[in-house]
């Protein structure tokens, strides 16, 4: 196990690429998660509040 | 059902709701993601814990299983961008804009874990940890042209007014990819030539090979996904914003309201 | 639609002349695009003394010597060689991992009134090949593969079945 960890003696640059790599796209998702779900729930409540906005037009 | 009521020009139904894409991504996206997060795990723990060493460089090769996909997706991403620039100046398809913004950030993470993965390599194999040759500018490059693309499409308040600067953008910029994909072949780089994508023979040995392949393909799956998943989040925003606008031009002045 | 497909026209007529006027910018700027020069680019095209540059090549086999100088430092000669000329190599630190006989090298330095170069700083070149150290000295032990030499062609080895430890 500690021989995996050691990496031949490069840890010290094998490990931070896989946790760059890693971080970097659980970010990115999960970042882009939030975006979405603040766009569903904007979306939503816009529509709630605006009955009036297709088909029936005015009055 | 999908707004597709007035067959062309801009009208709002249109531009907001494009209603067969956001059937079809969110059929697609649960297994891309699903997918993406699989198959890269597969590859990368395949080539972190189970693929041999390599003869010289020893186990600072594993390093290859995360800068290579990445390589490809930067690459790829911008492929990608630069077709839905094309598509958006030509067909003036509002998905084409929404697919390019939505690209662009990806592609510029993806860039750049191919740019800090790559410096991670190169000092305890090359020596050092940057150097400015052909290669590695050609990447840097790249880089802020998703960077570019990303400020230019954020600089406007309305996304629609962007899309024609910013396609023109991805479109000069595309130049970049042949630079570096043959930057290796037409001048000499520190940065070794290809070793899959070849003629001849990948010189890759294939218990090496597979688990890069592996981790390419899971690496495309999840940059897909989030592309999905950042175009519905556009879309909505665009329908978000047309219903702020549709409710401002009815309070402002409700006889005025057409049909 | 024939105002698409003018648009369509008008942007391939752009990428061309934009393709071309890249192609004509590169070709120009090669000098400065080359990361290095061969032991072959400087005979045909010498430098001037003085003028830093980087050469670049393989280590000749056998043809590295150590040394310890006065100070406790590390010196190395070795030849840089691309198959027809080679250089004379002389650095003072320590080497990348990467440096050995037959490895690929860039070194970064001078011209010295004598002809040889002595570099600031060497980085090791990798080359593109990929394969566990079983099947390199599988390949090794068969012959397929003489030290100091580059790797043999791709197809040779890149199913290779390794442990063969005969």
């Amino acid at each position: 196990m500690s021989e995996f960890l050691a990496m031949g003696g490069h840890a010290a640059f094998v490990w931070p690429s896989y946790a760059v790599a890693v971080g970097a796209l659980v970010a990115l998702a999960a970042v882009s998660l939030r975006q979405w779900r603040a766009a569903k729930a904007e979306v939503a409540r816009l529509e709630a509040l605006g009955p009036r906005r297709r088909g029936g037009g005015g009055a | 059902m999908d707004g597709n009521a007035a067959p062309r020009g801009r009208s709002l139904h249109r531009f907001a709701n494009p209603g067969r894409f956001m059937r079809l991504s969110g059929a697609v996206l649960p297994w891309a993601a699903a997918l993406g997060f699989a198959v890269s795990a597969v590859g990368l723990v395949w080539g972190l814990g189970f693929a041999p060493r390599d003869w010289q460089q020893g186990d600072t090769v594993r390093i290859m299983y995360v800068h290579v996909p990445a390589a490809w997706m930067a690459m790829g991403g911008y492929l990608g961008l630069a077709i839905a620039s094309l598509m958006s100046l030509v067909w003036r398809h509002p998905l084409a804009d929404i697919a390019a913004t939505s690209i662009a950030p990806v592609g510029a993470v993806f860039t750049a874990i191919c740019l800090v993965t790559g410096s991670l390599w190169g000092k305890p194999m090359w020596g050092t940890w940057w150097v400015w040759d052909a290669r590695l500018t050609s990447v840097l490059v790249l880089f802020f042209l998703y960077l570019g693309h990303i400020a230019l499409t954020s600089a406007f308040d309305e996304p629609e007014r962007a899309a024609r600067p910013a396609a023109i953008l991805a479109l000069i910029g595309a130049v970049t990819l042949p630079i570096i994909k043959f930057s290796v072949d037409w001048w000499n780089t520190l940065h070794q030539p290809a070793s899959v994508t070849r003629f001849d023979a990948p010189a890759v040995h294939v218990d090496i090979l597979w688990p890069l392949l592996i981790a390419g393909l899971g690496f495309l799956f999840a940059f897909a996904a989030i592309v999905l998943l950042r175009m519905r989040t556009a879309i909505l925003e665009r329908r978000a914003r047309a219903l702020m606008l549709a409710r401002a031009a009815e309070t402002r002045a409700p006889e005025v309201v057409p049909a | 639609m024939s105002r698409k497909k003018r648009r369509l026209w008008i942007l391939l007529l752009c990428g061309l002349g934009l393709g071309t006027a890249t192609a004509l910018t590169l070709t120009a700027f090669e000098d400065s695009l080359v990361f290095f020069f061969s032991p072959s680019d400087l005979a045909a095209k010498p430098m001037p003394p003085d003028r830093p540059f980087r050469v670049g090549g393989l280590v000749e086999a056998g043809s590295v010597s150590r040394s310890t100088n006065a100070e406790g430092r590390m010196e190395t000669a070795f030849l840089v060689t691309d198959g027809t000329r080679s250089l004379r190599v002389t650095y003072t630190g320590i080497l990348p991992d990467l440096f050995r006989e037959g490895q690929g090298v860039v070194a970064e330095g001078r011209l010295r009134p004598d002809g040889s170069f002595a570099a600031s700083t060497v980085l090791a070149r990798h080359d593109e090949t990929y394969m566990p150290p079983e099947v390199a000295d599988a390949l090794k032990r068969a012959g397929h593969w003489q030290p100091g030499q580059p790797p043999p062609p791709a197809a040779l080895w890149n199913t290779l079945t390794a442990p063969a430890t005969n």
